[in-house]
């Protein structure tokens, strides 16, 4: 079985672990389609019945910050510390924050 | 042998037999992601062939347990049907062997989910979450090497071609279905059974563009404890281990 790993794309694979939160990046797989890309996921990331669904994004579909650009994208947030929610009191009530 | 021992073992056969083959193909496959699949679709059939050992134990009555049924009988006992323990081929041999086994089981544990026997109903439900699992696993390799490449496409005809003698004994029905059918632990819908496996093969086939062989001289004998010859060698290696060392626990 001579396919390479070279002929199959990666994709990028995400997990909604209940109803109510989000669908939280895992990591990747390695598949020829999307239904495939689909089944694997559910074989590598799901085994443990951590979710109850998935997503699978082909990764060259992706549009990723340059690391170089670290600081002109991100630094300038640094001092602007009122933007946080410092002052107030999150109830307990209010859970997946 | 009561009907319900044969029938029971019969399916347990099938499940673990099959299993057995997958995971010879585990480290095989084309990519580790597939090695992955093929051993899921294996430990869902083995825990399948659990079930059912351990009912048969039950119906026997004396005392043995799902081991015994795995480990202890010669392979005249085992009555699994014969497409299962063909030996593996290449990749696409295999994906369309476990299609054309998994067409039949899904919709076989969706009617045996009305079987009048509690304990197998109640196993079917699990069962069939698990097989329409397969279907679609299985089913979507077919159409992506049927529909593939010049060479996918030969090698999953030459597998369908290959295996398709043996897929007429899935079907049959002997007299150890007809008490169970008068009994009602076989529901009278399982007699639509083989038409909806080849409606479900067409259709996948004609997606695939893989055409359907006609039906020539079927194989049968498996599920009557007659089987081919790599049977033997599949049998001796299961067995191996536990005839080494009997009765070994960890």
């Amino acid at each position: 079985m001579s396919a390479g790993r070279a002929d199959w794309p990666l994709w990028e694979v995400f997990v909604r672990a209940r109803r109510g939160v989000s669908h939280v990046h895992v990591g990747t797989v390695h598949a020829p389609d999307a239904e495939l890309a689909l089944q694997n996921a559910r074989d590598l990331f799901t085994r443990r019945s951590e979710g109850v669904s998935l997503w699978v994004v082909r990764s060259s579909d992706i549009t990723a910050s340059d690391p170089d650009d670290r600081g002109e994208m991100f630094e300038p947030a640094e001092d602007k510390t009122f933007r946080h929610p410092t002052d107030f009191e999150l109830p307990d009530e209010v859970a997946n924050m | 042998m009561d009907p319900l021992l044969i029938y029971t073992l019969r399916q347990g056969d099938r499940a673990l037999v099959l299993a057995q083959r997958l995971l010879e193909a585990v480290t095989h496959a084309p990519e580790i992601e597939e090695d992955m699949a093929l051993s899921n679709l294996a430990l869902d059939l083995i825990g399948q062939a659990r079930a059912l050992y351990s009912y048969a134990g039950e119906v026997e009555g004396d005392g043995h347990d799902e081991d015994h049924f795995a480990y202890w009988r010669d392979q005249h006992e085992f009555l699994n049907p014969l497409l299962v323990e063909q030996p593996n081929g290449d990749f696409a041999q295999i994906v369309v062997r476990q299609f054309l086994h998994d067409a039949w089981a899904a919709p076989y544990w969706n009617v045996m989910q009305h079987s009048g026997d509690e304990t197998l109903r109640a196993l079917a439900g699990k069962a069939a979450k698990e097989t329409a699992y397969h279907l679609r696993h299985s089913r979507s390799w077919v159409v992506r090497l049927g529909d593939g490449t010049d060479e996918s496409h030969a090698r999953a005809q030459t597998a369908v071609d290959g295996l398709w003698r043996y897929t007429g004994e899935l079907s049959e029905i002997d007299d150890v279905e007809h008490a169970l059918a008068a009994d009602g632990v076989i529901p009278a819908a399982a007699d639509t059974l083989h038409d909806t496996w080849r409606n479900s093969v067409g259709d996948t086939l004609t997606e695939a563009t893989l055409d359907m062989p006609d039906d020539g001289i079927m194989h049968t004998g498996g599920r009557t404890g007659r089987h081919t010859e790599s049977f033997s060698y599949l049998v001796g290696e299961m067995q191996v281990v536990a005839r080494a060392h009997p009765g070994a626990v960890w």
